[in-house]
């Protein structure tokens, strides 16, 4: 008997099999996914999503009897008070009999077929054909994360970056350049010496034999030392692999979302407002590294606020939309330049505001904001009260004044938002990759 | 492969843990000389592994007489196990994406706590393999090994069913070939292409079977030569212009062309996926191959279809006895016996057909005690006993009782063979007639004396994988003209195929035939024609 332990071999064998099966019901899951994002928080999606699709796709037929038809005997356990012969009405749903095969979870096909999609699967799903519009930015901030690059030699460092190559061609130049004899020079010499000791040969040139022995003692007491003088391999021949840790670019991106939350926004229009934030928060996660985002809410003063005061903290008071804009130039300044941030903005509001104020919005938008960002979405929030009886909705003030820049600047985009199933449908239409139908 | 799981015996995290703090709190109250205990902790080693493994099988060969397979045991985690598991248990799987789907699924169900893992799960192969799962505590730990390593694996070695239609020492082989072979044709031609052949091949797996004959044994050598062989018959196709260019003899028509046809593709055929292997007109070699494995794959799942009652029951005592043994011997302390015997209860639970928890009979539990009733007729027969089973009642040797009938039978004729009349009382078993033309259910039959035989043919007949599985053949397949495929599903008491499977599994015969496909569904007595499908959409 061997016991092998497993348990350190990976995991997710099968991740390819699921990746094969989610490929096969793509288009079912995307409406699934796409339908529970319109249901649902947004919130709720950070952890993985259970999805249930209709089995068509994936349903795996067999021939099999229909359990209604024919006549089917059954053996089953526990009987108390029957006796042969007697009848029991047939239970609803279902056959009362045993039944051949128990629990075929696999021929529920066609009742849809329910598990769980995780996190990154289901966003992919959601932002599928969805890209960010202007994404290059000139030069991006750097400092964060730095990667070793192959920068040359040195003559010091660590055992694993020894660069025996280069190391072992220096011992060579040194040792040619220094004139350290060969062992085989040695040898050739100790050979000869042997032999004219032992008598074997003697010195061709007529020369006497103890003075050719002379010389040679002499010659390979010189050749020795200098071989024990200039080592094979000395510390300055090695060399070392040199790293370099380079600074990479970070594409950052910065969110600004602002919203009105004077007393004409309702809770129900900021739920809205926070859905469509929380969506362009997640895709913007999907993109960069770090998203940082800020929070500017306004009535007729702007201030920059924490996520929960930003969408749960009531405040009441008049609506001057500039002050957001104006907070915003003022947060970037201070802290997101634009040539070291993307800068997203998406402002949402009922679109009301004081009168002469849209003139100086259209300003600062035109001449400082929309320069300076990636990509700003103007999202305009209806009343889901509304009008009864005639919903054409109005123009709204600012509406008014932002569709002219619009139309010059790709930059702004404006979109209406009435009920939850708009946000999604709004989203894709805002972020749709080029050439994509929907 | 074998797995057991669900509320039977998987425990949860929860009732693991309590069952530990029981365990260890037990021990030291205990004071039992710990020197022969096998284990003395919850928490499992290698070495209490290995230890418990030996005197477990000291057990069931010194004492029982059992001869499984050696085993290797792999401890996996429960990430692993649910892998395993959605790949039909197999170490080595092609991929494909209905593997995913039940992947998928599983793990729903495991997430959401609706079901717990398997414990173990036990491959049929030499050396098996035994997957165990890190969190089980050793009392468990030592179940799984008697069950599985022990029980499971005699049971593959010796039954006859096992030895005719699975070789235990290819399989593995088998299962690789598969693999590459599978990604290889992915590589070349494509995964949808590929998708198509074996999504259709599976439609057929239960129809993979060659009930009547012999199981195949596939062999992967001779599996590398035939697909040689393939190759080279390909390659002479392709000299087929050459071939036509050259002015040859006319073929005489021969008389009678249809019927030698008939006579050499061997019909009618019921193994449709080996027919369309052979037959099939416009297949490729390479999907003749994928064919031919699915249909290995269904060959090598039929023994346990077939032997599902007897294998679990035999593994179920085998646990059983081999623990009780070896608790006699002081060699399992309390703790850990309670926390058997929980286990054991709950794998051999078995509600009454008309509580909640019903989800038909529990093979662990009827084969469990079935097996039991075999060792008390050995043993302590009744006068009841000598006239059901004269050839064992009384014969003083039960485990060599059972190691028969654990060689020579399958469910079917086990339980034709062996159900008592007192087993049927004990269980209170009643067999239940559902006749669609009649407004109500019918008792048939309880356990009176009217009744036994009546209970003992009608379980029996539900065993019997001929009863599972429609009987669907190939009657005619006509290569000269149209092209047809003629099916026909010989229709046993009334009982009729849901058309809308029908037509979507018609649909995949088709892709694999290349033409039209008919089915008939005719009375298998009067032969009457009920009603008939065809599939000739393009």
């Amino acid at each position: 008997m061997h016991i092998v332990d497993r348990r350190q071999n990976p995991s997710g064998r099968n991740l390819g099999n699921r990746q094969r099966f989610i490929d096969r019901a793509r288009s079912r899951l995307r409406k699934a996914v796409r339908d529970s994002i319109l249901e649902r928080s947004i919130e709720d999606t950070s952890s993985g999503e259970r999805v249930v699709i209709p089995g068509d796709d994936i349903h795996e037929p067999e021939f099999r009897r229909d359990e209604s038809t024919g006549r089917r005997v059954g053996v089953l356990p526990g009987n108390r008070e029957f006796r042969e012969g007697d009848t029991i009405p047939r239970p609803r749903g279902g056959a009362g009999g045993a039944g051949g095969r128990e629990g075929s979870a696999e021929g529920e096909g066609e009742d849809g077929f329910a598990f769980v999609l995780t996190r990154d699967e289901f966003l992919d799903l959601v932002f599928e054909d969805l890209a960010l519009p202007d994404l290059v930015k000139k030069k991006l901030k750097a400092e964060q994360s730095s990667k070793p690059y192959r920068a040359g030699f040195t003559p010091s460092g660590p055992p694993s970056r020894l660069n025996l190559m280069r190391s072992l061609r220096r011992s060579m130049v040194r040792r040619a350049a220094l004139g350290r004899p060969r062992p085989e020079a040695v040898a050739e010499l100790e050979a000869e010496l042997a032999r004219l000791e032992a008598g074997e040969i003697v010195p061709a040139d007529g020369r006497s034999r103890e003075a050719r022995i002379a010389e040679l003692r002499e010659a390979l007491d010189r050749a020795r030392r200098k071989r024990a003088a200039v080592p094979w391999l000395d510390p300055m021949d090695l060399r070392f692999n040199r790293l370099e840790r380079r600074p990479e670019p970070v594409a950052r991106a910065v969110m600004f979302c602002l919203m009105d939350v004077s007393a004409s926004m309702d809770d129900e229009m900021k739920g809205l407002a926070k859905r469509f934030f929380l969506l362009l928060h997640l895709f913007l996660e999907r993109h960069y590294e770090h998203v940082e985002v800020v929070f500017i809410r306004h009535t007729q003063r702007a201030e920059e606020v924490d996520e929960r005061t930003f969408f749960e903290d009531r405040q009441t008071g008049g609506t001057v939309v500039s002050s957001a804009l104006r907070e915003m130039i003022r947060i970037r300044d201070a802290r997101f330049p634009p040539d070291e941030y993307n800068l997203y903005v998406a402002q949402a509001s009922d679109g009301d505001d004081v009168p002469g104020d849209v003139e100086t919005c259209i300003e600062l938008l035109t001449d400082d904001i929309l320069p300076s960002v990636q990509y700003m979405a103007y999202v305009e929030i209806l009343s889901q009260r509304g009008q009864p009886g005639f919903a054409i909705p109005r123009e709204s003030d600012l509406w008014q004044g932002y569709a002219p820049i619009a139309q010059m600047h790709p930059a702004l985009a404006l979109r209406r938002i009435a009920q939850p199933r708009d946000i999604f449908p709004v989203f894709r239409d805002l972020f749709r990759r080029e050439g994509v139908a929907e | 492969m074998s797995e057991k799981r669900g509320r039977k015996t998987a425990r949860t995290a929860t009732g693991k843990a309590a069952a530990k703090r029981a365990a260890s709190s037990k021990a030291p109250a205990t004071g039992t000389a710990t020197g022969d205990l096998l284990f003395d902790r919850p928490a499992w080693s290698f070495e209490t592994l290995a230890r418990t493994h030996d005197a477990i099988e000291e057990v069931a060969r010194g004492e029982l007489g059992l001869d499984p397979y050696p085993t290797r045991l792999e401890v996996v985690s429960s990430e692993q196990m649910l892998d395993a598991y959605a790949a039909t248990g197999m170490p080595v799987m092609y991929p494909h994406w209905s593997f995913g789907k039940r992947f998928a699924r599983q793990e729903m169900l495991y997430r959401k706590g609706f079901q717990q893992l398997a414990l173990e799960i036990v491959i049929n192969s030499n050396p098996s393999l035994c997957y165990i799962m890190e969190d089980n505590t050793m009392a468990a730990q030592a179940t799984v090994i008697a069950h599985a390593a022990i029980g499971h694996n005699h049971f593959f070695r010796h039954n006859n069913v096992f030895r005719e239609w699975t070789e235990a020492d290819s399989v593995l082989d088998e299962l690789r070939h598969a693999r590459r072979f599978v990604m290889e044709c992915e590589e070349r031609h494509g995964r949808p292409a590929v998708e198509k052949v074996l999504d259709a091949a599976h439609a057929l797996l239960s129809h993979g079977v060659d009930r009547a004959g012999r199981g195949e044994r596939p062999d992967p050598v001779a599996t590398r030569a035939r697909l040689a062989e393939r190759a080279r018959q390909q390659r002479l196709e392709a000299q087929d212009l050459w071939l036509r260019t050259v002015p040859s003899r006319a073929e005489p028509p021969e008389e009678g062309t249809a019927a030698a046809e008939r006579r050499a593709m061997g019909l009618p055929e019921e193994n449709l996926l080996l027919f369309l292997e052979n037959h099939a007109p416009l297949l490729d070699a390479w999907q003749r191959e994928l064919l031919r494995i699915v249909r290995w794959l269904a060959t090598y799942f039929e023994p346990q279809r077939q032997t599902k009652l007897m294998n679990e029951g035999c593994a179920t005592w085998c646990h059983f006895e081999i623990m009780q043994r070896l608790r006699d011997r002081g060699r399992i302390g309390d703790g850990a016996m309670l926390e058997f015997l929980d286990l054991h209860s709950m794998v051999v639970a078995q509600p009454s057909f008309d509580s909640q928890g019903y989800g038909g009979l529990n093979p662990y539990a009827l084969g469990f005690a079935m097996m039991r009733d075999i060792v008390r007729v050995c043993t302590e027969p009744t006068e009841e006993d000598a006239a059901w089973f004269p050839d064992i009642a009384g014969n003083g040797r039960p485990v060599e009782t059972l190691r028969r009938a654990w060689a020579d039978f399958r469910d079917e004729s086990f339980v034709r063979q062996y159900l008592s009349p007192r087993l049927i009382r004990e269980w209170r078993l009643f067999s239940l007639c559902d006749d669609a033309a009649a407004p109500a259910l019918r008792v048939e039959a309880i356990h009176d004396d009217e009744g036994y035989r009546r209970i003992v043919r009608a379980l029996a007949d539900q065993y019997d994988p001929a009863a599972q599985t429609p009987a669907i053949e190939v009657t005619g397949a006509d290569l000269r003209g149209e092209r047809v495929l003629h099916l026909r599903h010989s229709v046993q008491d009334g009982r009729v195929l849901d058309p809308l499977e029908v037509r979507r599994v018609l649909r995949h015969v088709q892709r694999l035939w290349g033409y039209a496909v008919h089915l008939t569904e005719a009375d298998a007595g009067s032969g009457t024609e009920l009603t008939a499908y065809r599939s000739d959409g393009a």
